[in-house]
């Protein structure tokens, strides 16, 4: 049965990629402005010139064999070439993939094991003190706009108490004694945005998690549970919450799938050289292909964290995998 | 000494709107290998009782007064973590909706070896083979103690959960409409079932319900109770036969007879009072044909009127009279 369901799953995750790959292709075909007055940037460039370059780029072929082109390159992990960094696409993503994986990786880790904790002790003590309180920190940092929060922590940590960098991911201009040296540089610049991102984060897992935990907790397999003369605590942790976690493996998904590409705002504000950055960049330079590159990324995540949940699904959810 | 006996019960209901009296002044006893019936329209309290006598109550429910008495221990006085060790052990329960009263992420085998883990505190290995033997005696294959409750059918579920109330080997088993979302086949099944296992074990059994047709073959006695209280109590067959209480008498008038005439049976003219505002004398006065001003004005007393017959009516005399 299961194998049966993943190989369909499977599937279905290729087919979705390949459909967004279509649109991707288009979407950037169809955006204003000629890439080869892009690529060239010389208004006196003779005719002999542009079919040159249109002939370098594939541009002087018709549309579909572009496409598969297109395809095939991106098989052998070729996006092109970037308009301003004049190297290769799948080059410069990666050299900006780790710095965002590492600080949004973080947040999220943090910020769901933080957030899933509040949600089961505000739920355990619904209408308590501590379950308005949680409530209330939910609802206020799931509220708060991105670059509101890091403008905040940085004008506190950062320009008054001067505990934190301002941004970047290492000190310019510095030569370290050691590796452990470097490392610690970086820790250093990671704390706030990894901080201000897992705050932004919490409120949303709380909230989910007190609300599915306080349905589940009304529901009647937990009167039979407490009927057979279980303490609170180990109805909690053996029927509750895992009943509760179902729907919150599917919120997690989602947001580690957008993970990827949306940090733009964090990244912004404390200058952090990953994906939001230099998408940001990107947008501003009208680098196509960078840019084109960066929304497959982004997809395939998406994709891929869906597809993960369904496969996590059909283990801990025993009512899927039919 | 009788195996449960609750004398005097209160259970009030503190809501937003005032207190509802959900069960006032209730008593009954259940001996060994005894099955009582409690009857009555939703929301007279024969719920509410049950989930007094294990405290299982919802936070707004607590109990005012009186005693349940398990071989002579109180409960009422227990506290939860003391009440932990009775549940189950000794009083189990079979649920309605046995559709949700099954942990759907949890192999059923799981949820009857983890009673018998913490009661008997055996290992899971023995529980689980434990649990196997009791689903053998619930008439299932053993190794369906693998399943997930989502792969049985409701009748199924409803034998898993029995077996899950014989888990520990309960003194009493109280099934709050254990066969109501069930067909007639399968409620039939269940029932024999039930009755097969009680007899067996010895058990006493509390049946909940509002359908009186399943009572008259499964219990020894019946109580029938109307807006929190118990108005008539008796042996099945002179309940049956002898009714003597008003209310009761109508609630058997709506049970159609097989041989009789084909035709809808006249219900009950009115609907239970509201649980807010009681009126004052007694509770089912208002929807009661022999209704006079004693009825009105005071609430009656329980009277010994046969042998184990108990009734709480102003006009009893009357009333066996009149048959």
């Amino acid at each position: 049965m299961r194998r049966k369901f993943i190989i369909k799953k499977t599937m279905y995750a290729i087919i979705t990629v390949f459909i967004v790959l279509i649109f991707n292709y288009i979407l950037f075909r169809i955006l204003p402005g000629d890439p080869l007055s892009m690529i060239m940037r010389n208004p006196r460039a003779t005719p002999e010139m542009v079919d040159t370059v249109s002939a370098l780029y594939g541009l002087d072929k018709p549309w579909y064999t572009q496409f598969i082109m297109y395809f095939q390159n991106m098989l052998h992990g070729d996006l092109g070439m970037s308009f301003v960094y004049k190297s290769s696409v799948t080059g410069v993503i990666a050299t900006k993939i780790l710095p965002t994986l590492w600080m949004l990786g973080m947040a999220e880790i943090i910020a769901i094991i933080v957030g899933i904790f509040l949600g089961i002790v505000a739920a355990a003590n619904r209408g308590t003190k501590i379950d308005v309180g949680t409530l209330g920190f939910s609802l206020v940092t799931y509220s708060m706009p991105t670059f509101w929060l890091g403008i905040i922590m940085v004008s506190v940590f950062c320009v008054g108490l001067r505990i934190f960098p301002v941004g970047g991911m290492q000190s310019p201009g510095m030569s370290f004694a050691g590796e452990g040296a470097q490392l610690l540089d970086i820790l250093h610049h990671s704390v706030l945005p990894i901080i201000t991102m897992s705050i932004l984060l919490i409120g949303e897992y709380a909230l989910t998690m007190r609300n599915t935990l306080m349905d589940v907790l009304e529901e009647d397999y937990i009167l039979t549970a407490k009927a057979k003369g279980f303490s609170r605590k180990y109805i909690l942790r053996k029927h509750a919450v895992p009943n509760a976690m179902l729907p919150m493996i599917t919120i997690i998904a989602i947001n580690l799938g957008l993970v990827i590409g949306g940090a733009i705002q964090i990244e912004t504000v404390f200058s952090w050289p990953g994906l939001g950055s230099l998408m940001y960049e990107s947008l501003s330079a009208r680098d196509y292909p960078l840019l084109q590159g960066l929304f497959l990324l982004i997809t395939i995540s998406v994709v891929l964290a869906n597809y993960l949940t369904d496969i996590t699904y059909s283990y801990i959810d025993p009512r899927v995998k039919d | 000494m009788k195996l449960l006996e609750v004398k005097n019960l209160k259970t009030y209901f503190n809501i937003s709107s005032g207190q509802v009296k959900a069960v006032d002044d209730v008593s009954f006893d259940l001996d060994y290998g005894e099955s009582l019936g409690l009857v009555g329209e939703s929301g007279c309290g024969k719920t509410t009782s049950a989930l007094s006598i294990v405290q299982l109550l919802p936070k707004e429910g607590k109990i005012y007064g009186g005693e349940i008495l398990l071989e002579g221990v109180n409960l009422a006085e227990l506290n939860d973590g003391e009440m932990q060790k009775y549940r189950w052990n000794d009083i189990s329960l079979v649920f309605q909706g046995a559709m949700n009263a099954l942990n759907p992420v949890m192999r059923i085998g799981d949820q009857i070896a983890e009673a018998i883990v913490l009661h008997q505190k055996v290992s899971m290995k023995e529980a689980l083979i434990k649990a196997g033997d009791i689903l053998e005696l619930v008439e299932m294959p053993r190794d369906r103690l693998m399943n997930y409750p989502h792969e049985f059918s409701g009748g199924m579920k409803q034998r898993v959960m029995i077996a899950m109330a014989l888990a520990c080997d309960p003194k009493i088993i109280i099934g709050d409409e254990p066969t109501t979302a069930l067909d007639v086949m399968v409620q039939a099944q269940i029932l024999n079932l039930i009755e097969k296992l009680r007899k067996e074990f010895n058990m006493g059994f509390i049946l909940i319900t509002h359908d009186l047709s399943i009572l008259t073959e499964t219990c020894d006695k019946i109580a029938i109770m109307y807006a929190g209280k118990i108005v008539e109590i008796a042996e099945s067959e002179e309940l049956f036969k002898k009714p003597v209480h008003p209310y009761t008498n109508k609630l058997i008038g709506c049970f159609p007879d097989m041989n009789g005439e084909r035709k809808l049976k006249e219900g009950i003219e009115g609907a239970p009072p509201n649980m807010l505002e009681l009126p004052s004398g007694c509770l089912f006065a208002p929807r009661c044909e022999f209704a006079s001003d004693i009825c009105h004005q005071s609430m009656p007393e329980t009277v010994e009127v046969g042998p184990n017959h108990y009734v709480a009516c102003h006009k009893w005399e009357e009333m066996i009279n009149g048959q």
